[in-house]
């Protein structure tokens, strides 16, 4: 399956070069350093918030993972720079994805 | 390399029309025409159509339309700054020898699917540029202890030199106090605050430097050509206070002009977002870092239309693939004392600074009589 697929069925995976290793973002099926195949990571990974805004009740986050790629995911909680959060929801609605964090 | 010169343009008003891209493309190109009668249409090798609108084979639409046949002919594509890459582009098709003559025209519409970067994920539901700009004004405020209040003061003076602009979408001065009572789009981000979609078009010819001084007395030479990708997605940019990419654009474009920042004179900034404005400025060295606002209050103060005479992108709303090729021939009215009431005092030296997608590209030119 591929990143899209797994996040689909809600889940939140992370792209990693099968060879040298190096996790892709935005994810992709190969490798922009050795460019051999990618493969899935699964888990509870965490992020960092690196900035936010809000629109209406709704928090919008530059959120970092694993001190590598970022994100932009909604909070329904007032966030800090710097607090460690978890993807919450995730998915792809009428074809854009949503990450939401908690 | 071969110098390549300006030696015409023509552009039509910015609008909220309902008008199809042809036709914009169509008016800004016969405006040309009409205005330099002395140019030989027959003799343009190239017609590059700077746009994201989705319609296809425009360049050879355009020739047709115009009545030539050129040797070479094409669309460009790069979000909001495809107006200067297709510049770029007719510089190196002439100082390639490919080309003697080469006409741009930039044309989009109100609606144009430019303005939503679809392949970028990353933003998950928060495509619109609204998000990132609000993220940068956020980042921008608490890094450098600035209110809204300060922020405001970029579309203040943006909309009230637009008033001197009769192409410019903006028709009224607003006050910080309008700014910030305007309807709130997120915490961070006023809807004054943001340059507005429109239908415009805009055209120049380029030539070589014997073509040049064969068609115009007054050619205005491109000398310094800078360009910068950092990236596509608006999350890959490190900083969210400060424009890498137009950092180094700017570097490269003085350096082949053999000039410093203190040299230039006046220069059309990619204010997309009122905060766009001071990154950029602090980002070309026009002031140090963080005091870019400084520098914009005192403008405004004094009145000094220096940056952003037309009355940038908010004043003049942004035609996406016009708005490059509009902010270059402002600099050239500009250096060539054409600009009316809006004329800077004996302008020598100008710049361009056109960029795309939360400023993960840069365009920089730099404009001499
Ligand atoms: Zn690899």
């Amino acid at each position: 399956m591929n990143f899209e697929d797994e996040l689909t069925r809600g889940n939140f995976t992370i792209p990693e070069c099968t060879s040298c290793k190096k996790i892709i973002w935005p994810p992709s099926e190969f490798c922009d350093v050795c460019y051999n195949e990618t493969c899935l990571k699964s888990g509870q990974f965490s992020g960092k918030i690196i900035e936010y805004s809000k629109q209406n009740d709704e928090y919008f986050c530059v959120v970092e993972f694993l001190d590598t790629f970022r994100l932009i995911a909604k909070m329904k909680e007032k966030p800090e720079n710097g607090q460690i959060v978890k993807i919450l929801k995730c998915g792809i609605l009428n074809g854009t994805y949503f990450f939401q964090i908690i | 390399m071969n110098k390549v010169g300006i030696v015409g343009y023509g552009n039509t008003a910015f609008t909220k029309e309902d008008q199809k891209i042809e036709s914009i493309l169509h008016n800004c190109t016969n405006q040309l025409f009409k205005t330099n009668s002395e140019i030989n249409k027959n003799l343009i090798d190239a017609v590059l159509v700077s746009t994201n609108n989705n319609s296809k084979y425009l360049s050879a639409i355009l020739s047709e339309m115009v009545g030539i046949q050129p040797k070479i002919a094409h669309s460009i594509e790069s979000l909001c700054n495809s107006g200067t890459n297709s510049i770029v582009s007719a510089f190196s098709y002439i100082s390639s020898g490919l080309a003697d003559i080469v006409l741009v025209s930039g044309a989009e519409r109100y609606d144009s699917p430019g303005q939503i970067l679809e392949w970028d994920n990353s933003r998950g539901e928060f495509k619109h540029p609204i998000f990132w700009a609000s993220i940068f004004s956020k980042s921008y405020k608490q890094k450098f202890n600035i209110s809204e209040e300060d922020l405001a003061i970029v579309s203040v003076k943006n909309h009230k030199q637009a008033q001197k602009n009769p192409n410019a979408l903006s028709k009224k001065t607003y006050s910080v106090e309008d700014v910030l009572n305007s309807k709130k789009l997120t915490e961070d981000l006023r809807l004054l605050d943001c340059s507005r979609p429109c239908s415009g078009g805009a055209s120049i010819l380029l030539a070589s430097e014997e073509m040049s001084k064969k068609i115009t007395d007054e050619p205005i030479w491109i000398s310094g050509i800078g360009q910068k990708t950092t990236s596509a997605g608006f999350t890959k940019n490190e900083s969210l206070f400060s424009m890498t990419s137009t950092k180094h654009a700017g570097e490269s474009a003085l350096k082949m002009a053999n000039k410093n920042i203190s040299q230039v004179d006046v220069a059309e900034i990619h204010d997309a977002f009122s905060v766009c404005e001071p990154m950029a400025l602090e980002a070309l060295g026009f002031s140090k870092t963080g005091e870019g606002m400084n520098l914009i209050k005192k403008l405004h103060e004094t009145n000094n239309f220096k940056i952003n005479p037309r009355g940038g992108l908010i004043g003049c709303g942004h035609p996406l693939g016009a708005t490059g090729v509009s902010q270059t021939i402002e600099i050239v009215k500009q250096l060539q004392q054409s600009a009316d009431n809006r004329q800077l005092k004996d302008p020598e030296v100008g710049l361009v600074h056109n960029m795309s997608a939360a400023a993960t590209s840069s365009t920089v030119l730099v404009l001499e009589k």
